[in-house]
């Protein structure tokens, strides 16, 4: 049953990819000129003598005056065929070094970031729920929406100030200065712990405000279903029974959440990664579409994209896990 | 020996203890709401003894409920208990439930251990993500000292029990893989779990067919006798109160207007809302308020159905596997003449829903065919109607919905309402718009000079009427009313009956009344079609399906239908149906 269902998603899945690659391939074309040109600017800005048969040969050896679907083939075929997500003209490096570098510090802080945000909504959310008007209530729906309403980037900015002032950290990235080359040690992991709260807060912020909103408004909702009648007449407890029974049903868009929240959490804090300087996926997306560094914004446009595949895949599957309902539908 | 011969007996045995179970003494629940305080429950007194049975009977809103889920200490947030006392007596002496408070341990081994409680909605009082099992097996552990082994073996008996087939199997389903009736009785399953000496049951069979309904109260009654527990019973249908009680107390506006035995109650009313309730009850062999001459009736018919047919699901899917094919309307053929009322009963199911909106084509038939006559004496073909046509067909055809509530656009005024079939028409604009809508607001009993409110400020029956004057906007000649009493208090059903008669003779109308609740297809139809999975099983004149009907499946949906008059049971003498 639930492998079949497995299967059925996985081939849905197919066609969205090859849109998905379609889209993010025409995304990269969509501004005028490519790297050459970007490039060819900048070294007339600063005075530099640009040699025409140079740019012709680097334009022949990169392809670029082939037609769109040619360059796409070669794209696409190459990190089918061969993993090969081609060259950053920018870095000089194959893409795929270059994303795997960030892209593991960015999956470790997204997926920190989505713990924090289940494990302080979720028992806020209850707690607004139940004890629906009253001054605890209050107090989190103020600081749930102060949460929503304070850009990131303030925040970033604060809670680097406080740091630095009060507890005389150094300021910004993952490590300290002393430790970003060293290899893994206690030390350099007790380093990172220290850093990391910083972008995990500011990150998770505005997402626990937002489920705290979407689970106190489900759970306020199921409290009154007769199903909670019929588990208090059987003599339960009142925190089992709006444990076992509404809580598990609201329960479902937290699981959702991560359909939405992962993605979000990589590619949307692009300004808290700049502010916070941290070595995620963000800030280099930016840097290589700002340069029409072609191969590398577009793998990172895909990747994304199967990223957020994958989650709502995820999210799926564990709604299923966890609602007979749509298991059996 | 049968079941009253049991009940006989056993009263004989208790008769004479007299020492009531439970009493409920002063009783006052008052809710505090954002604007004011509304009493609940006034000063009601009552008492439960062992084997007996109390009905509580009244409208929708009369406190019943409340005071129901009060007994377990059960209140809703705004509401306090605001005095009395409820004394519970056992072998300890008797303990106040009224003083509790939400979390004392005492109250918790009350709840379920000594009280059970079975409720009214079955599609949504047990959890959709736990199996049956797992909600009975944890009631068991609650309250007896039991290992999970023998929990699940007590909770297979106790669905054997119930009647439940297959308990073995079923005890690991899920409730959305039961029927309404398969999961009123793993309700009662639980709340009878521990073995309580009270059950509460509210409303439980409201939601339920009547064959159901008669299935659902035997079990309740022959286990509540063999258990020799006291139950208050909760219902708003008289013709439930006599089959079961054998005390009622008539509730309104948060008081208890009358007690008695059930006889006295229904034979020697004391208090004018008895009195009413009665009489405003549709009764089975009551037959319509005016019998016309059926010579009237005939002539050409309005409508003309034959072999009408609707197959779900035959379509094959994408992986080139084809569903189960679901006949919902299984070759049905009838007529309807000028000025006359046809009923379509039957069960859940039965596809009478589904018939209806055939009839209104915004289901397409697989086969059969329509015909409608206007009043011109010229016919078409239904089912060829182009989109222009259809949509003048559905002027001449209109439809009357079931749920007073979800049926008006609260956002729109009841002017909005009414007129809006008039503007989609565009027949009529401006001031003769308003007058129009005056005329059906005042064809229906609702002052002309309110149109300008918005539907929450009326109550359900005078929505209804709302509802009504809507399809009459268009003049037309055929109303489909689909449940269109279902959702009413009994004596807001009699008066919209009434109301629909009166404009019917006023207006000429047809209609076609399609209903779970054969009194009311009694009262109101001339022709009744008896449906079941699909067929229509048996037509006839109304007197005929009910004095005199020839298909067995008529014969037990008739024989079960709750007679309201104690002296006359009906319902716990029926026949079955075995398919």
């Amino acid at each position: 049953m639930m492998g079949r269902y497995i299967v059925k998603r996985l081939i849905y899945m197919v066609p969205t990819l090859i849109g998905m690659s379609i889209i993010a391939f025409l995304i990269i074309q969509l501004p005028p000129g490519d790297y050459l040109t970007s490039m060819i600017a900048r070294m007339t800005e600063s005075g530099e003598n640009v040699d025409p048969a140079q740019v012709a040969r680097l334009r022949e050896i990169y392809g670029l005056d082939d037609p769109v679907l040619i360059q796409y083939w070669k794209w696409i075929s190459g990190i089918l065929l061969r993993g090969d997500f081609g060259h950053s003209f920018e870095w000089n490096r194959p893409v795929s070094d270059l994303i795997w570098e960030r892209m593991g510090s960015t999956l470790a802080i997204s997926l920190a970031s989505l713990l924090f945000v289940w494990a302080v909504a979720l028992p806020i959310g209850i707690y607004s729920a139940v004890r629906r008007h009253s001054f605890g209530d209050y107090a989190f729906t103020f600081l749930g929406f102060l949460g929503l309403a304070i850009p990131n980037f303030i925040l970033a900015l604060t809670l680097m100030y406080v740091t630095y002032r009060y507890l005389g950290q150094s300021v910004g990235g993952l490590y300290s200065p002393q430790y970003v080359e060293a290899p893994w040690s206690w030390g350099k992991f007790v380093d990172l712990l220290s850093h990391l709260w910083i972008p995990i807060i500011v990150i998770g912020t505005s997402g626990t405000a937002a489920l705290i909103r979407i689970l106190r408004a489900n759970l306020t909702d199921e409290l009154n279903k007769p199903y909670v009648v019929t588990a208090k007449a059987k003599g339960l407890p009142e925190y089992k029974v709006v444990l076992k029974y509404p809580v598990r049903i609201a329960l479902n868009p937290f699981v959702s959440a991560i359909g939405w929240v992962l993605p979000e959490l990589i590619s949307g804090v692009t300004i808290t990664a700049i502010v916070l300087n941290l070595p995620t996926a963000g800030p280099l997306l930016l840097r290589a579409l700002v340069s029409q560094d072609m191969y590398l914004a577009g793998s990172f446009i895909l990747l994304m994209g199967v990223l957020t595949l994958i989650g709502m895949l995820v999210s799926d599957l564990l709604l299923a896990l966890l609602d007979p309902r749509i298991r059996f539908t | 020996m049968g079941i009253g011969g049991m009940v006989a007996k056993l009263k004989a045995d208790v008769a004479d203890t007299g020492e009531p179970l439970l009493e409920v003494k002063d009783l006052s629940i008052d809710f505090h709401l954002r604007t004011h305080i509304l009493h609940a429950v006034r000063n009601v007194s009552f008492a439960l003894e062992r084997g007996r049975t109390l009905c509580l009977v009244g409208e929708s809103g009369s406190g019943k409920s409340v005071t129901a889920r009060a007994l377990l200490g059960i209140v809703d947030r705004q509401g306090r208990i605001a005095g009395g006392r409820i004394l519970l007596h056992g072998d300890e002496g008797e303990v106040d439930i009224a003083q509790m408070t939400e979390r004392s341990s005492e109250l918790l081994r009350i709840r379920g251990g000594r009280i059970g409680l079975v409720f009214q909605e079955p599609m949504s009082s047990l959890s959709p993500v736990h199996t049956i099992g797992s909600q009975i097996i944890e009631a068991l552990r609650l309250h007896r000292r039991l290992d999970a082994r023998a929990a699940r073996a007590e909770t297979v008996e106790l669905l054997r029990q119930v009647e439940i087939r297959d308990p073995e199997t079923m005890v690991d389903r899920y409730t959305f893989e039961f029927s309404g009736g398969m999961r009123q009785r793993a309700m009662i399953a639980m709340a009878l779990a521990c073995d309580p000496d009270i059950l509460i049951a509210d409303e439980p069979t409201t939601a339920l067919d009547v064959t159901t309904q008669a299935e659902i109260l035997d079990l309740i009654k022959r286990l509540q006798v063999s258990r020799g527990m006291a139950m208050l019973l909760i219902t708003h249908d008289m013709g439930v109160v006599a089959e079961v009680a054998d005390d009622v107390a008539v509730m309104r506006y948060g008081r208890i207007v009358e007690t008695g035995s059930v006889d006295d109650v229904f034979h020697a009313a004391q208090h004018p809302y008895t009195s009413s309730l009665l009489s405003s009850t549709v009764r089975l062999e009551q037959p319509r308020a005016d019998i016309r001459d059926r010579a009237e009736a005939l002539g050409e018919p309005v409508l003309s159905v034959r072999s009408l047919t609707k197959v779900y699901g035959a379509v094959s899917g994408w992986f080139g596997k084809s569903g189960p094919a679901l006949t919902a309307v299984d070759d049905a053929s009838f007529d309807l003449h000028a000025g006359e009322n046809l009923g379509i009963v039957g069960e859940s199911g039965s596809g009478k829903t589904t018939l209806g909106r055939l009839i209104l084509r915004t289901v397409e038939p697989t086969s059969g065919s329509i015909t409608y006559r206007r009043k011109d004496g010229t016919s078409d073909d239904v089912l060829a109607l182009s989109k222009a046509g259809l949509k003048d067909y559905h002027r001449q055809v209109r439809l009357v919905f079931q749920d007073p509530f979800a049926s008006l656009n609260p956002r729109m005024t009841v002017k909005q309402i009414v007129g809006d079939p008039l503007v989609v028409a565009g027949t009529l604009r401006g001031a003769a718009l308003e007058h129009r809508v005056g005329e059906l607001l005042d064809l229906v009993g609702i002052d002309p000079r309110s149109m300008e409110r918005y539907p929450h400020a009326f109550s359900g029956g005078q929505r209804q009427r709302i509802g009504i004057a809507r399809a009459l906007a268009l003049d037309p000649s055929v109303l489909i009313a689909d449940e269109a009493t279902a959702a009413l208090d009994v004596s807001i059903r009699a008066q919209i009956l009434d109301l629909l008669l009166d404009i019917q003779k006023r207006l000429g109308l047809s209609f076609i009344f399609i209903s779970h609740d054969i009194s009311v297809v009694r009262y109101f139809c001339d022709h009744v079609a008896v449906m079941h999975r699909g067929r229509i099983v048996e037509m006839g004149t109304a007197e005929e399906i009910v004095n005199n009907p020839r298909e067995p499946y008529t014969q037990s949906l008739i024989s079960a239908v709750p007679n309201p008059d104690p002296r006359n049971k009906r319902m716990l003498h029926r026949t079955r149906f075995k398919s």
